[in-house]
């Protein structure tokens, strides 16, 4: 997995900083995601990777810096103008209208993909029917793909913190994302339902051949998945490169095993 | 026009039905979200492909293609391509570990497989090294499978095209195959999980398969126009028989699942016309069932219970069409607007014109509950050996007890020591090459030991089933020891998943108990007793209590029978985790293998009869994916009330 051939860069981001009044979030980070890799962030509680998904979908806006996404440069953008252009995210706390069916959610997914006015839709004749069809179609598809059958009709808030999550990637992948923004996927999961969704993120980048990035601070589970790996602590940047690399530095297994420098 | 009563293998039938009805869909997949079917006309054409391309791969006449997957029309479709060119398909149960399949390949010597998807492929190719004889390997599902390069492995489609291509290349060639096919050629192995030792590979002709399947359609008057859903396993023989071999004799369509878990909504859209289901897919309907009356507004619930009374009182009479009384037969009529049809829509079982149940007791509370609602559920008793049917019980003579009478063609005799022997025209050609099993099952006459202890009742002709004749042993006393026997009363309780009783060559019966997570969570859950698994929940105090009250009523029950009330369960205990097929403890098909749930927990056998009160143990489980792991707990064991049989009270009071 670690040795394939990675493709051009699709996002780069630019000596990015971030502070909330005098806290420093983010302390001039620089990488790049290449095409149809999966590009992971990882570090300790705090170490500004959430905040460094926010600043890409354009939900934080960084004091300096600059972000490079399908060779448009630009510090700001509104997430709905990060998500048009092909960003999709999931949250580490579950965003889904949980009083809507799992099919329902998806369906949300696809409102961007979604070109009649209202009023087609409305009538639900003519064009606004033959899209819904279509819509409806790539729903499936998806809730195939992460199968789902059984509770496509379900209300998601019934459904097991694990389910939840699945149809929450759903909902992303509904968007037909050129870049996939994963905030902790596996988070309160237990060993079975993390292999599913390892096997899920890897199925979702071999299949759709969608770039991926993700935070995550289960060291294991990133390793194995990941072709590059960003590691931060504390806002700042402290490594980055293939899983191997990192596992060696000596920075990284300080950072994580809280061992003092000797210097 | 009638169809030919000589086609004698499955290709040709399909032929027939191309003839016959064409536009008739011969089976349906849900696929995104959509029933998708395929016409009689269609289905050849996809199959006669898939045939030639399992030709140019190399599949030759007498050898053998493994299907291995969830029920799927492509599986299906690849048993009569295999059949067209007279090679023989060996379906494999899906959820078998690798070790599991590795045996099977190798012992049915398969050339070629057809896995469903990616899992199944992962699990061939980790065992492929094992069985030389495999080469091709054919998948079904693309997905997560676009990055494995081996020139061994190719996609269900492109072999399709390679085979319009053979087709094309060699005229005729088809068409010779199916005509140098007939009725003494193998159809099928399937291979039986047994509850001890390996598999064995039963094989059966295409006479067995399909004279078997007319005589049953024969007795049960079914027609193309049923509707069946095929959701049992494709390596079991009933699913064969139903959802396979009567749909091509018969030319009713099959509807597969979406997946495995949305079978029950499935069989509500399909509404299937005749249905099997094992018991245990019954009793847990009725679970569901009650657990959510338990949840339904007042007014509902007492509705539900006033109808189902009048339902147990008289549904049953309906059902056999004997008299009843004006007002009861309204009344009936009433409750079949409110709740008996509204249920039977919920439970998928309105158009149920015919439902079978085989492989295991049926509780008498939840047969008469289906038939008290007008559903026409019968058992039957068979086995693989015979492709499924030896005896059936006859429309209007249906007892819990009993599985009823001789089906068509088949001979009965029970021998002097109890044993059930039969023969028909089903009976199997031989176990694959394993002669010894082979000479010690079947006679030179074609008479089949069954294993199975039974009598004819005398008052209703129908024949019993005691035991497996093995199972049945003896206590010290010397008193009958049956198994099985109490174990069944004890699972007719909808808290009891599986029981195991020990007592042969001891001094008392004893058993392993293994709860019913949703029944038992449910009932915990109404109670405001809190638990965090299975291993929390088995040993909380109160499901002791539970589980005691039913053991103990099991105990009053038995103790009524003279010939078994010294087998009344002294001890017993609440098994810390669920049997398992993955761990060995039960075969495919569900079945408990005793022996080695005995010497897998001799600490715990020990324990039962050592007066101990409670009892650590270890053990390994596998996972699904065949990794390992360690489950320890603390395993309380309780006494269980003992009553009095009759013949000891006459006996005090003389």
């Amino acid at each position: 997995m670690n040795t394939r051939e990675l493709g051009d860069v699709i996002l780069r981001v630019d000596n990015i900083s971030l502070s909330f009044g005098v806290m420093k979030v983010l302390d001039d980070i620089s990488f790049d995601v290449r095409k149809g890799e999966i590009r992971s962030i990882i570090g300790p509680n705090g170490a500004g990777k959430s905040s460094m998904l926010n600043v890409i979908n354009g939900f934080y806006h960084p004091q300096q810096g600059s972000i490079t996404f399908k060779g448009n440069t630009r510090r700001q953008m509104a997430p709905h103008v990060a998500a048009s252009q092909g960003i999709a995210r999931t949250f580490q706390n579950i965003a889904l209208f949980k009083g809507m069916s799992t099919l329902d959610n998806i369906m949300t997914g696809r409102n961007l993909k979604m070109k009649t006015n209202l009023f087609w839709q409305a009538l639900h004749v003519g064009p606004a029917r033959t899209e819904e069809l279509e819509n409806r179609e790539a729903a499936e598809r998806i809730i195939d793909f992460l199968d789902i059958q059984a509770i496509r009709k379900k209300p998601v808030g019934k459904l097991p913190y694990g389910l939840q999550k699945r149809v929450e990637l759903g909902r992303a992948l509904a968007a037909e994302p050129e870049l996939l923004l994963l905030d902790e996927p596996m988070a309160g999961m237990n060993s079975e339902e993390k292999e599913d969704m390892c096997r899920f993120i890897l199925d979702v980048n071999s299949e759709f051949g969608t770039t991926i990035t993700l935070i995550e601070h289960d060291m294991g589970v990133v390793m194995d998945l990941s072709d590059r790996v960003l590691v931060l602590d504390y806002g700042k940047q402290l490594a980055d490169g293939v899983p191997d690399e990192v596992r060696a530095n000596q920075d990284v297994i300080d950072a994580y095993l809280g061992v003092p420098h000797e210097e | 026009m009638e169809q030919d009563t000589n086609l004698d293998t499955f290709p040709k039938l399909l032929q027939s039905h191309v003839k016959l009805r064409p536009e008739q869909a011969a089976i349906r997949e849900k696929d995104l979200g959509i029933w998708q079917s395929w016409t009689w006309a269609e289905t050849a054409t996809e199959i006669r492909a898939l045939a030639c391309g399992l030709a140019s791969l190399g599949l030759r006449r007498g050898e053998k293609l493994a299907i291995i997957g969830d029920n799927r029309p492509r599986l299906y479709w690849a048993m009569t391509a295999a059949q067209a060119l007279g090679a023989v398909p060996v379906p494999l149960y899906q959820d078998s570990v690798a070790d599991e399949m590795a045996y099977v390949l190798d012992n049915a010597d398969v050339k070629i497989a057809l896995a469903e998807d990616q899992e199944q492929v992962d699990k061939l190719l980790e065992i492929r090294e094992r069985c030389p004889g495999l080469g091709h390997i054919i998948y079904d599902d693309t997905r997560g499978l676009r990055t494995y390069d081996y020139d061994f492995l190719h996609d269900f489609e492109q072999v399709q095209r390679a085979g319009v291509e053979y087709d094309q290349q060699h005229e005729g060639f088809y068409e010779r195959e199916i005509e140098a096919g007939h009725g003494g050629e193998v159809s099928i192995t399937l291979y039986t999980s047994g509850t001890t030792g390996n598999p064995k590979g039963v094989v059966l002709s295409n006479d067995n398969v399909i004279v078997t399947a007319r005589n049953g359609i024969v007795r049960e008057g079914l027609t193309s126009r049923e509707e069946v859903l095929a959701y049992l396993p494709m390596a079991w023989v009933g699913d064969n028989l139903f959802s396979y071999a009567q749909s091509y004799v018969a030319g009713f369509c099959v509807s597969c699942p979406e997946n495995a878990s949305t079978v029950a909504n499935d069989l509500r859209e399909i509404g299937p016309t005749y249905y099997f289901a094992p018991p245990s897919i019954y009793e847990n309907m009725l679970t569901q069932v009650m657990i959510r009356m338990e949840d339904a507004a007042a007014i509902k619930r007492r509705m539900f219970d006033y109808f189902m009374a009048h339902a147990r009182r008289v549904g049953v009479r309906i059902l056999n069409r004997e008299p009843v009384s004006l007002k009861d037969s309204l009344l009936y009529r009433l409750g079949d607007i409110l709740v008996y049809g509204p249920l039977k829509d919920v439970l998928g079982l309105r158009r149920t014109r015919l439902a079978y149940t085989a492989g295991e007791a049926i509780g008498p509370d939840i047969f008469d509950f289906y038939r008290s609602l007008g559903i026409n559920i019968k058992q039957l008793y068979g086995q693989t050996e015979c492709m499924v049917f030896i005896c059936v019980q006859p429309d209007g003579e249906v007892y819990a007890d009993t599985v009823g009478t001789p089906a068509i063609d088949v001979e009965i005799r029970v021998e002097d020591d109890g044993e059930i022997m039969y023969r028909s025209p089903g009976v199997f050609q031989a176990y694959y090459k394993n002669p010894e099993s082979t000479a010690s099952t079947k006679t030179d006459d074609g008479w089949v030991h069954t294993g199975d202890a039974g009598f004819f009742d005398e008052a209703t002709g129908h024949l019993k089933i005691i035991d497996r004749a093995r199972d049945v042993g003896k206590l010290n006393d010397g008193t009958l020891f049956a198994p099985k026997y109490i174990e069944n009363k004890l699972k007719f309780f909808s808290f009891i998943k599986e029981a195991v009783l020990f007592g042969n060559a001891r001094d008392y019966s004893t058993a392993f108990i293994n709860i019913d997570l949703d029944a038992v969570g449910n009932w915990a859950e109404r109670r405001n007793i809190a638990y965090t698994g299975y291993i929390d929940l088995a040993s909380q105090a109160a499901v002791y209590d539970l589980i005691k009250e039913c053991v103990d009523k099991v105990n009053r029950d038995i103790s009524e029978d003279r010939q078994l009330a010294n087998s009344q369960i002294r001890r017993f205990l609440i098994l810390h985790k669920e049997l398992d097929a993955d761990d060995g403890e039960l075969t495919r098909t569900r079945k408990v293998r005793r022996g080695f749930v005995g010497e897998r927990y001799d600490k715990l056998v020990e324990a039962l009869y050592s007066g101990q009160d409670q009892c650590h143990i270890e053990t390994e489980v596998t996972f699904e994916d065949g990794r390992r792991g360690k489950l320890s707990a603390d395993v309380r064991i309780v006494d269980a009330e003992v009553y009095p049989s009759p013949a000891e009270t006459r006996g005090a009071a003389a």
